[in-house]
């Protein structure tokens, strides 16, 4: 009597196994040991960032060069079409930032100017509630609302769900931009840039907070006005956004939406 | 059997078929495996994070756990086996000593027929060699 059926599988099955490369094989399925190899370094101090935008201090040009700032460190591209534009931080009437709040008798200071806009890194981000693959998401350790653009697929559901519009999509290559408008790009060759088809946003500078740097804007502004953008830990009671708060009245981007914006605005 | 004889050629040419690229000078007629060069920085440093072999092998498992490290977890720097720690970082990090990315990574990735997709973002080293 010849072999058996389940011992002819047996053997089918280890010379598969043997045959797709034998040590490799079983190297490929064991546990890695890399996994271990990471060592912790903590990554900032704060718990909940947060940032106080003070509109009595900011003025146009102060506001270009926040956004100037901002886009030269993240590559971001100057694109001419509004509706493919990229934005990380921008201008906005106040009409367009705090609609809940308009009425025909606004006064005419703030009628008519503009306001700073970034991601508002909420507490109870919508964005990250509909992310698919969880390329957007809450980091728990300081707040901060990222973006992992190795796992975006593009599908913009978290365009849909934010409502202070603050994510772009890359409609083309950012690297093959109107070259007349972006002479020198990429602005900052320590940073990254994006591919075709991811949404991109404000990452509260999370890659300058790792070295104990302020967000680009932050500096920028305070650059040229001190106490313009303020930053830091809304957690921690002595903290300098905290003592604005106090001392301030301060509104935030349609509460009623209850997503908890960290960027607060004096006017 | 019926027709032995041709089962048996046909078994033979076709075990040759299937060993012949184990043959002891397959080299001599297989598209030779390019040699990743090394820069004089590269060179000088002697060391990469981590042995010579094992970056050879793993150094694909090893960029992607660092991706993951910085980009989910947050964690910015790299403790190697000797203890010595480093930025993570492919485009600063790697780049700093292997700023020569055809001979480094493309003619390799070529001819394994790997098309890795690190630079559509991260942006290349400008090459001077």
């Amino acid at each position: 009597m010849g072999i058996k059926r389940r011992d002819f599988l047996k053997l089918a099955g280890l010379s598969t196994l043997i045959g797709l490369g034998g040590k490799t094989a079983f190297q490929l399925f064991a546990p890695g040991e890399l996994e271990a190899s990471i060592k912790e370094v903590p990554l900032t101090a704060g718990t909940k960032w947060g940032m106080v935008v003070d509109m009595t201090k900011m003025d146009e040009h102060l506001m270009d060069k926040c956004i100037e700032a901002c886009h030269r460190t993240h590559n971001v591209p100057k694109i001419e079409n509004p509706k493919h534009e990229i934005k990380w931080i921008w201008k906005e009437a106040y009409e367009h930032t705090f609609p809940g709040q308009h009425h025909d008798y606004v006064t005419e200071k703030y009628e008519n100017r503009n306001f700073l806009l970034l991601c508002n890194h909420c507490t109870n981000p919508p964005c990250c509630r509909v992310c698919p693959t969880k390329a957007t998401w809450k980091r728990e350790q300081d707040g901060i609302v990222m973006m992992d653009q190795h796992r975006c697929i593009g599908c913009r559901f978290c365009m849909a769900a934010c409502p202070y519009g603050v994510r772009s999509f890359n409609w083309g290559d950012p690297r093959t931009m109107d070259e007349a408008l972006n002479p020198d790009f990429p602005t900052n060759r320590e940073y990254p840039t994006r591919a075709v088809g991811v949404v991109e946003k404000c990452n509260f500078c999370a890659e300058r907070l790792a070295k104990g740097q302020y967000p680009a804007c932050v500096e920028a502004a305070n650059e040229i006005r001190k106490g313009a953008l303020t930053f830091g830990d809304l957690d921690a009671p002595d903290s300098e956004v905290r003592k604005l708060l106090h001392e301030h009245y301060t509104i935030i981007r349609k509460p009623e939406l209850g997503t908890g914006p960290n960027i607060f605005y004096i006017v | 059997m019926y027709d032995g004889w041709k089962i048996l050629v046909g078994l033979i040419i076709g075990v040759i078929l299937l060993a012949y690229p184990f043959w002891p000078d397959a080299e001599k007629w297989a598209a030779k495996t390019p040699e990743p060069e090394l820069t004089a920085k590269a060179q000088e440093a002697k060391v990469c994070v981590e042995p010579k072999s094992y970056i050879r092998t793993q150094h694909m498992k090893l960029l992607d756990q660092w991706r993951d490290s910085v980009v989910r977890d947050g964690i910015r720097q790299y403790e190697n086996s000797t203890g010595k720690v480093y930025d993570i970082s492919l485009q600063n990090t790697c780049i700093e000593c292997h700023s020569n990315k055809t001979k480094f990574c493309d003619q390799c990735h070529t001819y394994a027929g790997v098309d890795p997709f690190c630079w559509d973002c991260h942006i290349e080293p400008e090459e001077n060699m």
